[in-house]
C-alpha cells in the first residue's frame, strides 16, 4: 500500500497554511485556501536506441486564493515561510480589490461539508521515483531493441515520462487534505524511410498512459513485449496499404481511438464554465448550453457517459479537488441525453446546483484552480457484445485502431480525427489495413449514428497527460474510458486528397 | 520594473555560482531563472481570475566523461534556500552518471565576449504594470455593455531574468518581458464574434480603446449572414493566422529529421530540400534575437534536450535566414549533428518574422481587401495540428470571424470553416504578401509571441468541411 512521502510531509505545511489563512482573514477575506504543491516531472527519450534526453524537474511551491468582498485574488510564491505565506495572502487580496472595480458578479461557493485531516494516495505500487535513474533507462532501452533491427523499421523513437505530485490544501472552513498521485506515459514510435523515392511512415504504440507506478512497464496493465513484437508487422502493411477512398463508412472505433473523440467533444464539451462563456476568449465555448440541460438529445439511446474523479488507475482521480470538495462519480449523459455538467464550487452555486461535483483543479502552485475534467467515460454494454460482433454487423467500413491528429472546433461541433491503424471491413470481416484515413464529423451527428457498444470485455481506460486550458494556459491529466463502438454512415475524408495532392 | 526578493539572502546569481562550485563531474552548467508574472482574465464584460506569481528555479546539468562517451542528465528544482543546492548538484550527477552515453554530446561552449551585466539584479513585474491598463479595460466594459456587446479576453505580463553559468567559465544573463493581450467581442446573442491581440514588452504601446473599436467594425460587418459550402477559395490570411502556421513550420524544421529522411524537409536518398525554391514569390522567413521592437533571447538555453541540445547552452544566437528570397536556406542543427554532418550548427531563434520581396512598398490588409474581387478574409486559425507529417499537412479550424469580400468591400460574415492545408505547400500558392507587422499568434501565443508577419493573398486555401460554431 502506497503512503504519502515522508519529504513532503516533513513541509512545513500547517504553519505556512495558519499564517496565510490567518492574514486573510485579518484582511477581510470572506473565504481564502492555501496549497502548498510539489510536482514533480522525469523525462527519459531515446532516439534510436540512444540517449537523447534526461531530465527531471521539481516545481515546489506556496498558492493563495481568496474572496475579498465577492471578488476572487490569487497569489503564488515560493519562500516557505510564514512571513512569505502571509505576504501571499495580502497579494491575494491586493489582486482582489483590483478585480472587485471589474468584476460585476459576486462570487459564491457552494456548501461543502469540512474534511480535516484528510489524506488520500492513488492506486499504485512502485513510486517510480524510488527507481534507480539507470533501471529506467535500461527497461526503456530494453523496449526500444524490440523494435530497433526490426525488418522495415528504420528509425525507433522511445519516451517515458512519469510524475508524481503531492498537494496539501487547507481552506477557511476547516477542511485540511493531504494527497499523492503517481503517473506514467511511456510510448515507442517505429519509423519506415522510403530512402530512395522519399517519404515515410510510422506508428505507435497503443498503450495508454496511467495512473500507475513503476509496475506499468513491467506487466501490470499493459503487456509491452507483445505490442513491440507485432508493431513491425503492422508497420510493414501499413506502409504497403492502399489509399482509402473518400466517402461514408460505417466506422468500429477501437477504445485507443474512441478516447480522444470523448475527450474532445463530450469531456470539453460538458465543462460548465466552457458552457458558461469562461472559456470563450480562449478554448471557446460550447454547444451543449446550460438551457439544454435535461433536453440536448446528445446521442443514441445507447451512449451513456459519466464523470469520475475516483477510478483505481485514473488520470483524473483524486479525493479531494482544490477546492476541498469530497470527489464522486456522476452521470453526464443518460440513454444519449445531457443530464450533467462538470463542476466547481463557484459554478454549482451560481446554477443552483447543490455540491459541486469535485472538478476544480490546478496542475502548479502557480496557477489558479480551473474547472478541470473529470475521467469523463463512455460505459460498455450490459451484454457481452465484442468488438469482433460489432465488426460482424459491417458491410463496408473501417475499424479504427488508435489515436494520433485530432482537432475539434471552439463550440464542440466539427471534428476530424486520424489513428494510428485502420483496417478495412468487408462484409463482416477485416480485410487489410488502409492508409491515409480521416473520419470527420459533427458531434451530435456523430453520437446520434453510434449504433451498438461493446460489452465489458472491450472497455479500456485511455487517457492523456496534458490536457491544456486556460489562461495562464494549465495541463493536466485525464482518462477516458470506453468500449469498442459502432457508428453508421460516418464521413471519411482522404488525407492525400485533403492536402491537394 | 523592480528587482525580486532574495532566497535567504543570497541572489539568484549566487545561487548559481555556489551550485557551480559544487559540481565534481567532467562538465557542469547551472541555469537560473527567476520568473515573476501578473494575469487579468475576463469574460462577459467582467473580471473572472487575476493573479501574481513568482518562482524561482535552478536546472543542474551534469555531465560525465567515460569510456563509452559523455553521459549527461538535468536536473531542476524551485529553490527557496541556498540549503536546498547540495542535494540538487548531487541528484544531477547522480542521474548523468546512471546515464548511458549521450547522441548529442558535444564540448561545453567556451567563454567568448559579450556584454551582458552577470550581477545587476534579476527584474520583476507585478500587478502594477496594469495600472493605466485596468481602467482603460473598465472603460471598456462600460462601452461594451452600453452597445450591447460582451468582451472576453486576457491580459498577461511575464519578467524572466535567466542566469547561465558553465564550468568552462562562461557567463551569460538575459532579462525577457514578454506581455500579450487578447479582446474577443460578442453579441450578446453570442452569435457573432471578433477577436484581435497584441504582443508587448512593458504595455505602455496598448490601446484599449483602438482594439475596442476595431472589434466594433467587424461585428459590425457580421450583421450579414451568408453561407458558403466548403471548397477551395482565395483568401486573405492577416498576419496572426500566417504566424501561427509559419511557427508550425518553424517547429517542424530541424536539419537532423530531414537528413534522416522523416520530415516534410527531406528528399530522396538522404538529401534534404535546402536550396529548394519554396515561395516564387521570393518571401523571406527569418529570425533575429536583435529584431528592433522584439528581441528574443541572444544565446541557447536548453533544460531539456530532444531537438535542441543541453551541450549547446550558452552558444551565441545569431540572425537566421530559413527561407531566403523564397529558397528554403536553413534548418536547425545541434552543434553534435553539425560536427558529424560537417554542416554549421544552426540555433533555435525564439521570434520569427516573414517579409516579402518589396516589404516597404507592400499594401496593409485594407489595401488587400479593397484590391480582391471575391475572395474570404480569416480573422485567425484555431486547434492547428498534424494530420500527415511527410506532408505537413495540418488541419485547424477558421474563428471569430470569416468575411466574404467582393469588389473590394466586406460583404458580410461566412459561416466557419475546417481546413487541411499543409503551410510548406501554400508558400507556393502565396499570390500577394502585405506589409510586414507585429503580430501575436492566436493559438501559439502562449509559447511563441514575438512574431512579424504580412498579410497574404492564397489561392485555393483549402476550407475543407463546414463548422457549425459560431
Amino acid at each position: 500500500m502506497a503512503s504519502i512521502d515522508a519529504a513532503f510531509l516533513a513541509l512545513p505545511t500547517s504553519s505556512l497554511a495558519d499564517a496565510a489563512l490567518s492574514r486573510a482573514r485579518q484582511l477581510g477575506a470572506s473565504h481564502a485556501d492555501f496549497r502548498l504543491e510539489r510536482v514533480r516531472v522525469a523525462s527519459l527519450a531515446l532516439r534510436d536506441g540512444q540517449l537523447d534526453s534526461s531530465s527531471d524537474d521539481e516545481n515546489l511551491g506556496l498558492a493563495v486564493r481568496v474572496v475579498h468582498e465577492g471578488a476572487w485574488g490569487f497569489a503564488s510564491g515560493i519562500d516557505r515561510t510564514p512571513e512569505a505565506a502571509a505576504r501571499l495572502a495580502e497579494q491575494a487580496v491586493a489582486t482582489a480589490k483590483l478585480s472587485r472595480v471589474l468584476s460585476s458578479d459576486p462570487v459564491e461557493l457552494a456548501d461543502e461539508p469540512a474534511y480535516p485531516d484528510a489524506s488520500w494516495v492513488s492506486a499504485y505500487d512502485l513510486n517510480p521515483f524510488e527507481v534507480a535513474p539507470a533501471e529506467r533507462l535500461a527497461r526503456l532501452a530494453e523496449l526500444s531493441d524490440l523494435l530497433r533491427g526490426a525488418a522495415g523499421v528504420d528509425h525507433v523513437d522511445a519516451s517515458l515520462m512519469q510524475v508524481l505530485e503531492n498537494k496539501f490544501y487547507a481552506d477557511t472552513a476547516g477542511t485540511t487534505t493531504t494527497q499523492q498521485r503517481v503517473r506514467m506515459h511511456p510510448q515507442l514510435t517505429a519509423v519506415q524511410v522510403d530512402r530512395a523515392n522519399g517519404g515515410f511512415s510510422s506508428m505507435r504504440t497503443l498503450a495508454p498512459p496511467a495512473g500507475r507506478g513503476w509496475e506499468y512497464l513491467t506487466g501490470a496493465g499493459w503487456d509491452f513485449e507483445a505490442e513491440l513484437t507485432e508493431l513491425p508487422e503492422l508497420l510493414a502493411e501499413h506502409v504497403k496499404a492502399p489509399s482509402v477512398a473518400p466517402g461514408r463508412y460505417d466506422l468500429v472505433v477501437d477504445p485507443s481511438n474512441l478516447w480522444l473523440t470523448i475527450h474532445e467533444s463530450i469531456g470539453h464539451a460538458t465543462e460548465l464554465d466552457r458552457a458558461l462563456g469562461y472559456e470563450a476568449a480562449y478554448a471557446g465555448t460550447s454547444f451543449a448550453t446550460f438551457d439544454k440541460l435535461g433536453s440536448l438529445r446528445y446521442g443514441s439511446p445507447v451512449m451513456n457517459v459519466t464523470g469520475d474523479r475516483t477510478v483505481p488507475h485514473g488520470l483524473s482521480s483524486i479525493g479531494y479537488d482544490d477546492e476541498g470538495v469530497a470527489t464522486a462519480d456522476f452521470d453526464i449523459i443518460s440513454d444519449g441525453v445531457l443530464v450533467g455538467y462538470q463542476l466547481n464550487r463557484q459554478m454549482a452555486a451560481a446554477k443552483g446546483l447543490g455540491r459541486s461535483n469535485g472538478c476544480a483543479f490546478a496542475d502548479s502552485p502557480g496557477h489558479i484552480p480551473l474547472q478541470r475534467m473529470a475521467n469523463v467515460s463512455l460505459q460498455p454494454s450490459p451484454d457481452s457484445r465484442s468488438t469482433e460482433d460489432l465488426i460482424g454487423g459491417v458491410e463496408r467500413g473501417i475499424y479504427v485502431v488508435g489515436d494520433k491528429s485530432w482537432s475539434i472546433d471552439m463550440q464542440r461541433y466539427n471534428f476530424q480525427f486520424t489513428g494510428q491503424r485502420f483496417f478495412k471491413i468487408s462484409n463482416g470481416r477485416l480485410a487489410g489495413q488502409l492508409r491515409d484515413v480521416a473520419y470527420q464529423a459533427s458531434t451530435t451527428e456523430f453520437w446520434g449514428s453510434m449504433e451498438a457498444v461493446g460489452g465489458r470485455q472491450t472497455y479500456v481506460l485511455g487517457g492523456a497527460f496534458n490536457c491544456g486550458k486556460g489562461q495562464p494556459g494549465q495541463v493536466a491529466a485525464v482518462s477516458h474510458g470506453c468500449p469498442s463502438a459502432l457508428f453508421r454512415d460516418v464521413n471519411v475524408l482522404n488525407t492525400v486528397t485533403e492536402g491537394g495532392r | 520594473m523592480t528587482s525580486t526578493t532574495e532566497a535567504g539572502g543570497t541572489t539568484i546569481q549566487q545561487l548559481v555560482e555556489q551550485a557551480l562550485a559544487l559540481s565534481s563531474v567532467s562538465g557542469c552548467v547551472v541555469i537560473g531563472e527567476e520568473l515573476t508574472g501578473a494575469n487579468l482574465r475576463w469574460a462577459g464584460n467582467s473580471l473572472t481570475t487575476n493573479g501574481q506569481t513568482h518562482s524561482r528555479k535552478l536546472t543542474v546539468i551534469s555531465m560525465v566523461d567515460g569510456e563509452q562517451g559523455t553521459t549527461s542528465a538535468a536536473v531542476s528544482r524551485a529553490i527557496a534556500d541556498p540549503d536546498e543546492l547540495g542535494a540538487l548538484v548531487a541528484a544531477s550527477e547522480a542521474a548523468a552518471r546512471a546515464a548511458s552515453p549521450a547522441d548529442d554530446a558535444a564540448p561545453l561552449i567556451e567563454p567568448y565576449p559579450h556584454s551582458d551585466d552577470w550581477d545587476a539584479p534579476a527584474t520583476a513585474t507585478g500587478i502594477e504594470v496594469f495600472s493605466d491598463f485596468a481602467p482603460a479595460l473598465g472603460r471598456a466594459f462600460a462601452a461594451a455593455e452600453q452597445a450591447d456587446r460582451l468582451l472576453y479576453g486576457y491580459a498577461e505580463h511575464l519578467m524572466s531574468s535567466i542566469f547561465l553559468a558553465s564550468s568552462t567559465g562562461l557567463r551569460r544573463r538575459h532579462d525577457q518581458p514578454t506581455g500579450r493581450l487578447e479582446m474577443n467581442a460578442k453579441s450578446r446573442d453570442l452569435s457573432r464574434s471578433a477577436w484581435a491581440g497584441a504582443q508587448t514588452r512593458d504595455w505602455s504601446d496598448i490601446d484599449v480603446e483602438a482594439m475596442n473599436a476595431d472589434l466594433a467594425k467587424r461585428l459590425d460587418w457580421s450583421a450579414t449572414r451568408i453561407d458558403l459550402p466548403a471548397g477551395r477559395y482565395e483568401t486573405l490570411l492577416p498576419p496572426t493566422a500566417v504566424a501561427d502556421l509559419m511557427i508550425y513550420l518553424y517547429w517542424t524544421a530541424t536539419a537532423r529529421d530531414a537528413e534522416e529522411g522523416r520530415s516534410v524537409f527531406a528528399a530522396s536518398d538522404g538529401k534534404t530540400r535546402l536550396g529548394e525554391a519554396l515561395a516564387p514569390l521570393g518571401i523571406t522567413l527569418r529570425s533575429d534575437p536583435a529584431e528592433p521592437g522584439m528581441p528574443s533571447l541572444p544565446f541557447q538555453v536548453v533544460t531539456e534536450g530532444g531537438e535542441e541540445s543541453v551541450f549547446d547552452n550558452g552558444a551565441p544566437v545569431a540572425a537566421t535566414r530559413w527561407i531566403d528570397g523564397g529558397v528554403l536556406s536553413n534548418l536547425q542543427r545541434t552543434r553534435n549533428w553539425a560536427e558529424r554532418t560537417g554542416q554549421p550548427h544552426v540555433p533555435f531563434v525564439d521570434n520569427l518574422i516573414m517579409q516579402g520581396p518589396d516589404d516597404a512598398d507592400a499594401k496593409s490588409l485594407d489595401e488587400l481587401i479593397a484590391g480582391t474581387e471575391r475572395g474570404l478574409l480569416l480573422t485567425c486559425l484555431w486547434y492547428i495540428r498534424t494530420v500527415d507529417p511527410q506532408t505537413l499537412l495540418v488541419t485547424g479550424l477558421t474563428r471569430d470571424g470569416v468575411y466574404l469580400i467582393e469588389d473590394g468591400k466586406v460583404r458580410g460574415v461566412v459561416n466557419n470553416f475546417r481546413f487541411n492545408e499543409s503551410p510548406v505547400d501554400l508558400l507556393s500558392r502565396i499570390v500577394e504578401v502585405g506589409r510586414t507587422e507585429k503580430t501575436l499568434p492566436r493559438e501559439w501565443g502562449d509559447y511563441f509571441t514575438r512574431t512579424a508577419m504580412p498579410a497574404v493573398r492564397v489561392r485555393d486555401f483549402n476550407l475543407s468541411t463546414v463548422s457549425q460554431a459560431s
